[in-house]
C-alpha cells in the first residue's frame, strides 16, 4: 500500500517560502510525475515526502498514518537519486543488499532478493563489480535495484535520468514504466522534462514557484490546460500563444493553438505568412511561419512529405474547435 | 577532459619536473653523502661528489656518543600520539562543520587557520608558564599536547575539505535505505572517509616528526626527540659536518622510509573523489 496525502504542507528556508501551503493526494499504485521548470520546488516537495527535509507546517500521511515527524529510514519509502548515490566502496551485490541488511534480514533471504532483483534488471553478471566499474545506465539500474528489493510503500525518483545520454534515457524510461506496470507500486517521479512526464505518468502535477498549477492525466493537461503556464509548458513543440487583435476576435486576451491544429493552404486561410525554418522529423515536419500581425513565429505541424520551402507564401487556418482561450489573468475561459 | 599534448611539450614538462624534484631532493642527498665522508673531506673546497674515502665512522661515533634509540622512541611517541589525539578531536569537529554547518562555520575555520599565521615564538612565554605551572617541561605528554594543538587547525581543515567531497546524496541514500545515524557513520561515512583520514594521519606524523621549535624549546633530556638529537651535534666547540650529517640521516631515515612507502596512499587520499 502506498497512498500519500499532503495536507497544507509548506516549506520555507529562512525568509524564503519555497512551497506555500499545498494539498495533494497520491493514490495507491499511481505513477505521479512532478514537473516544472528549475527551481519550481518539485525536488523539495519530493524531499519533504521522503523526510530528507522537515516541513515548515502541515501534515504528510502515508497510508493514513501521520508521517510528518518520522525519520526517512522509518517511512518505508525508497528513493532513486539523480546522482545514483551508490556506495562506492561496496560491490553491486552489497549496494543492493544494503537496505535489507539495515532491516536485519537474514542472509539467505537477502541473497534471494538480490539475485531476483539483479535478474530483473540485467545485473547478474555485474554483482561483484564496484559502482565505479559500471556505465551510467548500469549504475542507475543498481540504484533502482536497491530501491525495489525493499518492497517499499512507494518509490521516489528524483530526476533519475538526467545524467544519462538521450538514447539511454528513452530505454530507461521504458524500463521504469515497465517496472511500474509489473509492480503496481506507487511511484513519484520528479523531472523538468515534460516529455518524460507525458510518456510515463498516470497523473501529472505541474508546479511553478512551489504552487500546484494543475493536476491531471497527461491528456487532460494537453487538451485542457488550466492556465497559460500549463498551456506553454506541456506539449512539444509548444502551443502557439497569440494575443492582441486576433485573440480579441475570439473573445479572449490570449488564444492558444497547438501546431497540429493548424491547417496549411497555398491559396486562402485566416492568417497570411511566410515560411521560416523547418524541422524534418521524417514522420512529421514542423514549420515556423512568420504571420502578419503576430509577433512570434507560429509553429505548424504537417505530414512528413510536404513541399514547402523557406520564404514561401502560405495561409494558415486554426481549427477553432481546438482553440484554447485565456483571460487577462491567464486563466482558461470555458 | 584530457587534452592532446605534443611530444615536445611532454619532454619539456618531464624535464622541468625532474629538475625541480632533484633540486628539492639535493639537500637530503648532500646530507646523506656527507655522512659517509671524513670530517676533513666534508668541508673540502671544492665540494667532493665522488672520489672520497667512504666511511661509516661517523655513524659509529654518533651511536657511541648518544642513545639514538631513546630519541627515536620519543619521536615516535610524540609524533604518533599528537596525531592520534588530533584525529580524535578533529574528526567530530570536521564532521559537524562539513555536514551540519552553521552560519559561523566558515568564520571558525578561518579563525583556526589564522592561528597558524602567528609566529610560534609569539606564544612561547605563555606556553612556557603553563608548562612550568603544570610540571610539563621535558615531558612527552606535554610535548604531545603542544604538537597536537599546533597541528590541529591543519588536521581539521584537511578532514573538513575531505568530508565535503563526500556527496550528501550518498548519506541521504543511506538514510532512505533504513540506516540510523550510527549505521550511516559506521557503514557508509567512515569507509568512504578512510583514505582521507589516512592521508591526514600520514601528513601530520610527518609535520610532528619534523617540528623543531617546540621540541627544542620545551625539552632537555627525558622527552627530547630526534630533532634535539640533530641539534646536539651543532656544538659550541665547532661544527662537525660529517657527524651532524650522520645524525641528520639517522633522524630523517624513518620518516623518509614511511613517506616513500605511503606516497601512493598520500596521493590517493588527497585526490580520492566520489563516484559521479
Amino acid at each position: 500500500m502506498g497512498r500519500i496525502t499532503l495536507e497544507k504542507v509548506s516549506k520555507s528556508f529562512g525568509q524564503v517560502d519555497v512551497i506555500p501551503p499545498l494539498d495533494l493526494t497520491i493514490e495507491d499504485g499511481e505513477f505521479v510525475v512532478f514537473v516544472g521548470p528549475s527551481g519550481c520546488g518539485k525536488s523539495t516537495l519530493l524531499r519533504l515526502i521522503a523526510g530528507l527535509e522537515d516541513v515548515t507546517s502541515g501534515e504528510i500521511r502515508i497510508d493514513g498514518t501521520d508521517a510528518t515527524g518520522v525519520p526517512p529510514a522509518k517511512r518505508g519509502l525508497a528513493m532513486v537519486f539523480q546522482s545514483y548515490a551508490l556506495y562506492p566502496h561496496m560491490s553491486v551485490r552489497k549496494n543492493i543488499a544494503f537496505p535489507l541488511r539495515m532491516a536485519g534480514m537474514d542472509a539467505a533471504e537477502q541473497e534471494r532478493r538480490v539475485t531476483a532483483a539483479a535478474a530483473v534488471l540485467n545485473l547478474t553478471d555485474y554483482l561483484d563489480r564496484r559502482p565505479g566499474q559500471l556505465s551510467g545506465g548500469q549504475r542507475q539500474r543498481v540504484a533502482i535495484g536497491r530501491a525495489i528489493v525493499r518492497e517499499p510503500a512507494a518509490f521516489l525518483f528524483d530526476e533519475p535520468l538526467s545524467n544519462l545520454d538521450a538514447a539511454l534515457r528513452v530505454g530507461m524510461r521504458l524500463e521504469i514504466s515497465e517496472l511500474h506496470a509489473r509492480l503496481r507500486t506507487t511511484m513519484i517521479y520528479v523531472t523538468h522534462d515534460q516529455v518524460e512526464a507525458m510518456t510515463m505518468a498516470d497523473k501529472i502535477v505541474v508546479l511553478r514557484a512551489g504552487n500546484i498549477e494543475q493536476v491531471g492525466t497527461p491528456l487532460q493537461l494537453y487538451r485542457s490546460p488550466r492556465n497559460l503556464f500549463v498551456a506553454g509548458f506541456i506539449g512539444s513543440p509548444k502551443m502557439n500563444l497569440i494575443g492582441g487583435a486576433i485573440a480579441a476576435r475570439h473573445g479572449a486576451e490570449t488564444i492558444g493553438i497547438r501546431p497540429e491544429h493548424i491547417s496549411v493552404s497555398a491559396e486562402s486561410g485566416d492568417w497570411h505568412g511566410t515560411v521560416g525554418v523547418s524541422e524534418h522529423l521524417g514522420s512529421d515536419t514542423f514549420f515556423h511561419v512568420t504571420c502578419d500581425g503576430i509577433p512570434d513565429p507560429v509553429t505548424v505541424r504537417v505530414g512528413g512529405e510536404v513541399d514547402l520551402h523557406y520564404g514561401d507564401d502560405i495561409w494558415l487556418s486554426p481549427d477553432t474547435s481546438h482553440l484554447h482561450r485565456f483571460d487577462g489573468q491567464g486563466l482558461r475561459v470555458a | 577532459m584530457a587534452r592532446a599534448v605534443s611530444t615536445r611539450r611532454k619532454i619539456v614538462t618531464t624535464a622541468v619536473a625532474w629538475a625541480i624534484g632533484l633540486l628539492i631532493f639535493f639537500p637530503i642527498y648532500w646530507t646523506i653523502l656527507t655522512s659517509f665522508k671524513t670530517e676533513a673531506q666534508a668541508i673540502n673546497n671544492p665540494p667532493l661528489f665522488w672520489g672520497f674515502d667512504f666511511t661509516l665512522e661517523n655513524y659509529a661515533v654518533v651511536q657511541e656518543r648518544s642513545d639514538y634509540m631513546r630519541f627515536l622512541w620519543n619521536s615516535v611517541v610524540i609524533a604518533g600520539g599528537s596525531t592520534l589525539i588530533g584525529i580524535l578531536v578533529a574528526v567530530p569537529a570536521a564532521w559537524s562543520m562539513a555536514f551540519v554547518p552553521s552560519r559561523r562555520t566558515k568564520d571558525i575555520l578561518l579563525w583556526m587557520l589564522s592561528t597558524k599565521m602567528l609566529p610560534a615564538v609569539g606564544v612561547l612565554y605563555p606556553i612556557s608558564l603553563i608548562f612550568v605551572q603544570f610540571n610539563l617541561l621535558d615531558t612527552r605528554i606535554g610535548l604531545t599536547l603542544v604538537l597536537m594543538l599546533i597541528n590541529l587547525p591543519i588536521i581539521v581543515w584537511m578532514l573538513y575539505t575531505y568530508f565535503r567531497e563526500i556527496p550528501v546524496d550518498i548519506l541521504e541514500a543511506a538514510r532512505m535505505d533504513g540506516a540510523g545515524l550510527r549505521q550511516e557513520i559506521l557503514y557508509v561515512l567512515t569507509p568512504m572517509a578512510i583514505p582521507g583520514i589516512a592521508s591526514t594521519v600520514l601528513l601530520n606524523i610527518i609535520l610532528a616528526w619534523n617540528e623543531a621549535f617546540w621540541t627544542l624549546t620545551l625539552t632537555a633530556a627525558n622527552a627530547a626527540p630526534l630533532t634535539a638529537f640533530i641539534a646536539s651535534y651543532s656544538s659550541p666547540e665547532g661544527l662537525f659536518y660529517a657527524k651532524l650529517s650522520a645524525a641528520s640521516t639517522m633522524a630523517i631515515a624513518p620518516i623518509l622510509i614511511l613517506g616513500w612507502f605511503s606516497q601512493k596512499q598520500l596521493v590517493r587520499g588527497l585526490t580520492f573523489g566520489a563516484v559521479k
